[in-house]
């Protein structure tokens, strides 16, 4: 009697502590219903691949030459990403990146300004083409595909015509020795050496931009609205969430990381091609879906979709790397996007299957 | 479990104490009438229930006091000052909040974050200020269970809950950020008879923290359940208007299925079958 009596007390602590008896199971359906776990999957598979298969792949220099590959494609990803969870979808990205680096050049070889008036003009004019793309589609309540549809030929048209207008040619001049150019070089375009490895600063201001949404998505009461805006609109409006402003200022997001994607461009080539971009905004829309964002929006992460743009990176420095026909490149992020769809599509149901 | 509902509710508060107050009010679509002279008032402590057919104006009625659309016609008065809602902020700042039928929450968010939408907790306020995430989750989670919402996990998607069990979330938001007006649009449409006795459960209990309640719906039994109050709309006006003193449930009943429309036709029918 006496013994069972001691025993007692022993027992409470335990209760005391509550975590443990609940915690094993929703860790780890909490880890399956995050947006990111398919692309982080997908991208080990994929890296361990290229390992095996291509010995030029395991160098630190490739993996250098990767996160700059996906880094180009992954800055305006990020933008496109949270328009994406949003609820909107931005075509004109591709061409925007070079309409910004167009100008950034133009107004400062044919004014003689210094290079960082050009650069910031470029900036307002991408904060304004955002803001119209942004609010003819919440004005018109035209699907923003459309809308931006037509962004992009209009910007597609507007680069290669005013550029051949100004400079007589298809690309814009040389703009190395401009005043400001090393400066901006420096910001945009350089590099610096860790260990031994060259290391682009496009990849430190990509995992910046990476790190800045995240914290956005899950962190700020911007986020709790833009998930809300992408998942059920009327609903975010009903309990006051200013949905057309979110929207629009998403839009202004990406028009800002498209310009500096172009400011990149610029002061990585000095020179610029008017025609190019076209075809890259599907690229942006890829990285982010095979990162989980779903198409529908409401649901997606940065995270994600920056492990999207490090898939596309990989892949295409990897078949590289192996010595095959690069055409495959194009052939294999089909598959990706057709995989990461049927794979949200299911994640999705799961999420959202009722369980109490 | 009325417990949060009464603790939350605006002591200011009295029964009877008019909060909104519509006087010939009308709403036109361009050339579209969808509202005629309508006269309304929601007092504190009643239910004001608005039954209608499809198509009767309930909508246009709710997103007038919702501020989602505004009136063309008429006067609507919150405390007895004149207002004209141009945003539904504007209506959620008088104390209206409205919980629609099927676009309460949203679906993919967790429960928290639902329940904080639109007034989360920030930390600071500047731009890109973390929100007081560790504190929401609480809130959110006491709020839920002492009003007899068990929710399994807080940070479940809300997707997850049951129709019902989404509505009471809804509610149970709207008075917790101090509603004195809550209108609920078509709560027990989509749900099952249990749901529904769940959903009108807190309606009563809203009701009688004090709050003033205008419950749309087609159904007269769920409506006389809870009822102060019955107005009934036909093609965007007022048919009925009548205390529950004053009405039986067979008449609401008999109203709402079409009235002497009815008589006449089960007549017309009657003649055709000899």
């Amino acid at each position: 009697m006496s013994q069972s009596l001691s025993k007692t007390p022993a027992t409470p602590p335990e209760a005391a502590s509550p975590p443990p008896a609940k915690a094993p199971a929703p860790l780890m359906t909490r880890m399956l219903a995050r947006p990111e776990i398919g692309a982080l999957i997908a991208a080990v598979v994929i890296y361990i691949f290229f390992f095996l298969v291509a010995p030029a792949f395991r160098s630190a220099e490739a993996f250098s030459t990767i996160l700059y590959a996906s880094s180009l494609i992954g800055i305006v990803a990020v933008g496109v990403g949270l328009l994406m969870i949003g609820g909107e979808f931005d075509l004109s990205a591709g061409v925007a990146v070079v309409t910004y680096a167009l100008t950034a050049a133009m107004l400062s070889y044919q004014f003689n300004l210094n290079m960082w008036v050009g650069v910031f003009l470029a900036m307002i004019l991408s904060l304004c083409i955002g803001f119209i793309n942004g609010f003819l589609v919440v004005r018109t309540g035209i699907p923003s595909f459309l809308i931006t549809l037509g962004t992009f030929f209009v910007l597609q048209g507007a680069n290669l015509g005013i550029t051949k207008l100004v400079t007589g040619a298809v690309s814009t001049q040389n703009v190395s020795d401009m005043q400001g150019f090393d400066s901006a070089k420096a910001v945009f375009a350089s590099s610096f050496d860790i260990f031994g490895v060259t290391v682009k600063i496009t990849v430190v201001w990509w995992l910046l931009f990476v790190l800045v949404a995240t914290w956005t998505l899950n962190r700020t009461r911007i986020g709790n609205w833009i998930f809300a805006v992408g998942g059920n609109p009327a609903s975010a409006r009903a309990v006051g969430v200013p949905v057309n402003k979110v929207k629009i200022a998403l839009f202004m997001g990406v028009g800002f990381l498209a310009w500096f994607s172009g400011m990149h461009q610029l002061f990585a080539f000095n020179t610029i091609q008017a025609g190019g971009g076209v075809g890259q905004e599907f690229l942006f829309i890829i990285a982010a879906v095979v990162g989980g964002t779903l198409l529908t929006g409401g649901y997606g992460s940065a995270v994600g979709t920056a492990l999207g743009a490090f898939i596309f990176g990989m892949t295409q420095q990897g078949i590289v790397y192996a010595g095959w026909d690069p055409n495959w490149f194009k052939a294999f992020l089909g598959v990706m996007l057709l995989l990461a769809v049927a794979v949200n599509l299911s994640v999705k149901k799961f999420a959202t299957t009722r369980k109490a | 479990m009325t417990d949060t509902l009464t603790e939350h509710a605006d002591p200011t508060l009295h029964k009877g104490e008019p909060l909104i107050e519509m006087t010939d009010v009308g709403k036109t679509y361009g050339a579209i009438r969808a509202l005629k002279g309508i006269n309304l008032s929601v007092s504190a402590g009643e239910v004001t229930c608005v039954l209608g057919d499809n198509g009767a104006g309930k909508s246009t009625l709710i997103k007038i006091m919702s501020g989602l659309h505004s009136h063309s016609e008429g006067t609507l008065k919150v405390d007895g000052k004149e207002v004209h809602f141009s945003s539904p902020r504007e209506s959620l700042d008088h104390g209206i909040a409205t919980v629609y039928q099927d676009l309460a929450v949203v679906g993919l968010m967790e429960v928290w974050r639902n329940f904080f939408l639109g007034s989360e907790l920030q930390a600071g306020n500047y731009p890109l200020a973390p929100m007081k995430i560790k504190e929401m989750r609480e809130i959110a989670d006491s709020e839920l269970k002492k009003m007899g919402i068990t929710v399994k996990d807080i940070n479940q998607p809300i997707g997850t809950l049951s129709g019902g069990q989404r509505q009471c979330v809804a509610i149970a938001r709207a008075v917790y950020f101090g509603a004195r007006v809550l209108i609920l649009d078509e709560p027990t449409a989509a749900l099952g008879v249990k749901q529904s006795g769940v959903v009108l459960k807190y309606t009563a209990a809203a009701r009688d923290a004090g709050l003033g309640v205008v419950f749309i719906t087609h159904n007269p039994h769920h409506a006389y359940l809870v009822g102060n109050h019955f107005i009934i709309l036909k093609l965007g006006q007022r048919v009925l208007d009548k205390k529950r003193s004053e009405v039986t449930l067979e008449e609401l009943t008999a109203e709402m299925a079409g009235g002497r429309e009815l008589a006449e036709l089960s007549h017309e029918l009657q003649a055709s079958q000899r």
